[in-house]
């Protein structure tokens, strides 16, 4: 007879046999049992957030970061329901997180009794799946489950309720390997015919007016899936566009990338989209803030479209190739097939599509992230330029807030690897950056974290520095201040007659004395003078920094593609309006 | 406000509404029926009649027929998403009118009638297998088995006979022939 494990004792050694080394949670009445049980388990190691969301977005940080998922440990009622924003956020961005969450015991279970609510019910939208463990010895078999749900097919979250009596209920153990037959949110097998890939071939070979949209699917297929993307894109000699998630599979320095796409995108990329003859769709889902009016995207091109989830096919645009398949052994048959009997491809079809490179090259004469640069006040977009140029040699890791911080972020920072950006970008979660920043530092110890924040985002998950303290994690949190829900602003500008209403936050902390109450590092900047020596000071320090980067409060971020407009109609910038002399136009 | 105020595009056409009925193989397992009808209701699909028994008592699997209607293009989605679900085993998808399919309802009629009210009842309902279930010297209860669109039309041909209570089971489907579905 195998030796009885209590439900506690039954978590960790799940969470053992999963080789987890960090889990991030906040205690409470109905996970005691299993924090009890954290002592007798020293290869695991927990992170005590100081809010649940925070210990959600850690755990996306450390995910997206290390390729490994996140492990949440939270209590019930008030835990569960403060870790929600965090798992859909992950649902959305498709992040492998295993949320473990406490009950109340079985019999109180429908009774409204303290601090229960139907924590099931409420993440069942917001997860792959989850469980509610109604007995001890199924604990084994669905933790195993959970794991394995989450990190297969399209990763996600996946949540375990685990009421309070069956944490302290003796029950067996067994690991479980495999044990679910078809890959969850994906395909089983990528069996990849290869008639689908001599008609991925064959409209490669056809098109005159090429471009790879890249998204990220790629970086969740790993590292090899971006080795394979820059192989595949320098046999071609075709141009690439990427969304937001897909920063860094490809070299955001190198010539044959025109930049982000989208709503905040360069004018080349849009351009090149919507007159394309050939879209190649790796990774990426159509999302509305790509396609803009759907009836009016790319209305020439054939289009192919690569994804792991079934339901990203024809979900929002109708293709003419799809192939549902993971990126890597996708790109692994395709290039291998490819190079069989197109050698020399890139020189002998280089004629073919110099023309439209020739178009993209005017396109990009437009210098579309160009913006007025200023000697009396630190515009955020040079703020940004500063810290890549400033940190561009070694190997730093950004995350993100949400708002015009994020767009210029994702403008003006190039990555040059995977898994060096993480960002909220389906569900546009304020508050993400710091706590991912956590999350980030913790997987990736010994490297630069910088959240580039907005004022408005970071104080929604402030309290995290906290932990940053505590566990000396030295992230910088390089705040754009402009005392403005800057993106809220800028559509009221915009499209609201000025009319600013609540995006001006009155009676904001002095960050450079937050930081220190927190017992981390302040820096204030306030001129363009300053900031170089200032960047280079936060960067040297080696506590948690909070840098509080002054910025002009008008700026508005551009290109930017109106509502209901399709990819050809940009709006560059203010210069539209009114004209400005060259001189004072910073080249990108 | 004009369309232009928003950060959301616009919508783009809407294609032709077909109804499907959708055949699901569930674990029957606790809040599989949620999962289901949330995920219709979380993506703003429409159910317009959904029956729900155990058919494998041994397996613990449950099979769920769904009446839905959609743009084709809503129509795939559902059953992508539905396939997504860890709990759902197959799915099956007919265009309502599909020549291969069996579908059938249950319904029971209670109707206030004397019995020369009742002889046009069953008159009415002779096409449609009824049985009579209950009778008493006010009131009849009747059971009709049939297409929900000859359901429909009985349960509003009847009403002037005294219908006062109608019970209906939803849609089950089946193929015609030794074929089962996959």
């Amino acid at each position: 007879m195998p030796k009885l494990l209590s439900g506690a004792e039954i978590v960790f050694k799940a969470l053992e046999d999963q080789k987890v080394d960090y889990i991030f949670g906040y205690p409470g009445g109905a996970v005691l049992p299993i924090y009890d049980e954290l002592k007798n388990h020293k290869s695991i190691k927990h992170i005590l957030a100081r809010h649940e969301q925070g210990a959600g977005h850690s755990a996306e940080g450390y995910a997206r970061s290390s390729g490994k998922p996140g492990v949440l440990l939270v209590t019930s009622g008030p835990g569960a329901t403060n870790a929600v924003t965090a798992l859909t956020d992950a649902y959305m961005d498709s992040v492998p997180l295993v949320c473990i969450s406490g009950q109340v015991p079985t019999h109180l279970i429908g009774t409204d009794a303290f601090q229960e609510c139907d924590t099931t019910g409420i993440t069942r939208p917001c997860t792959k799946h989850n469980w509610l463990v109604k007995n001890v010895n199924d604990l084994s078999k669905i933790l195993h489950l959970a794991f394995e749900v989450a990190t297969t097919g399209r990763p996600g979250p996946v949540l375990v309720d685990i009421p309070k009596d069956i944490q302290f209920k003796r029950g067996k153990y067994k690991f479980f390997k495999n044990t679910l037959k078809k890959k969850l949110n994906g395909k089983a097998t990528h069996k990849i015919s290869n008639n689908d890939l001599d008609k991925f071939i064959d409209l490669i070979k056809k098109s005159s007016k090429p471009i790879f949209y890249t998204g990220g699917g790629v970086i969740n297929s790993g590292p090899k899936a971006s080795e394979y993307l820059r192989e595949l894109v320098a046999l071609t000699g075709f141009p690439i566009t990427s969304t937001l998630q897909g920063l860094g599979a490809y070299p955001g320095d190198d010539p044959q990338f025109l930049g982000m796409l989208g709503m905040h995108g360069t004018y080349e990329a849009n351009n090149a989209m919507h007159d394309c003859d050939l879209m190649i769709n790796i990774g990426a889902r159509f999302d509305d803030r790509i396609t803009g009016k759907v009836d009016e995207f790319s209305p020439g091109s054939k289009k192919i479209h690569v994804d792991i989830d079934p339901s990203s096919i024809g979900k929002n645009i109708k293709v003419d190739l799809a192939i549902v398949s993971d990126v890597t052994e996708l790109l692994k048959s395709l290039i291998k097939r490819f190079k069989e009997k197109n050698k020399n491809f890139v020189n002998s079809n280089k004629q073919k599509t110099s023309k439209w490179w020739e178009q993209i090259s005017k396109w990009r004469e437009k210098k579309s992230l160009n913006f007025i640069n200023s000697d009396k006040i630190i515009k955020p977009q040079y703020a940004v330029q500063r810290l890549y140029e400033l940190t561009k040699n070694q190997d730093a890791f950004i995350t993100t807030e949400v708002g015009q911080h994020q767009m210029w972020a994702a403008q003006h920072y190039k990555f040059n690897k995977p898994n060096r950006w993480m960002t909220s970008g389906g569900l546009g979660t304020m508050g993400y950056g710091l706590p991912a920043a956590i999350g980030v530092q913790i997987a990736n110890p010994g490297k630069l974290v910088v959240d580039i924040a907005g004022e408005a985002s970071v104080l929604m998950t402030m309290q995290e520095m906290s932990t940053a303290v505590q566990y000396r994690l030295p992230i910088k949190i390089f705040i754009l201040n402009n005392e403005y829900m800057g993106m809220v602003r800028q559509w009221q500008e915009l499209l609201h007659e000025k009319n600013y209403s609540e995006s001006y936050t009155a009676a904001l902390p002095d960050f450079v004395k937050l930081a220190e109450s927190y017992g981390c590092v302040g820096i204030r900047a306030k001129t363009p003078q300053e900031l170089d020596g200032k960047i280079e000071e936060m960067i040297n320090i080696d506590k948690p920094v909070i840098f509080d980067c002054v910025v002009d409060k008008s700026e508005n971020c551009f290109p930017m593609i109106p509502s209901g407009k399709p990819h050809n109609q940009m709006i560059l910038g203010p210069e539209e309006e009114e004209e400005i002399s060259d001189e004072g136009k910073i080249l990108v | 406000m004009s369309k232009s105020k928003s950060a959301y595009s616009v919508p783009g056409k809407i294609g032709k509404i077909e109804r499907h009925i959708i055949v699901v193989w569930v674990d029957n397992e606790a809040g599989v029926l949620a999962r289901i009808a949330g995920l219709f209701s979380g993506r703003g699909y429409n159910i317009e009649s959904l029956a729900v028994a155990e058919v494998d008592k041994k397996k613990h699997i449950s099979r769920i027929t769904i009446v839905t209607e959609g743009t084709p293009q809503v129509i795939e989605q559902i059953n992508l998403q539905l396939k997504k679900l860890v709990p759902v085993h197959k799915v099956a998808d007919f265009k309502r009118g599909e020549k291969d399919i069996l579908f059938r309802e249950l319904a029971l009629f209670k109707i206030l009638a004397n019995s020369k009210k009742l002889e046009k009842v069953k008159k009415i309902c002779k096409k449609f297998n009824p049985v009579i279930l209950d009778k008493t010297s006010k009131s009849v209860v009747i059971q009709v088995t049939a297409l929900r669109a000859e359901i429909d039309k009985l349960a509003l041909d009847l009403k002037s006979l005294g219908l006062i209570s109608t019970s209906r089971t939803g849609a089950v489907a089946m193929t015609k022939g030794s074929k089962t579905f996959n």
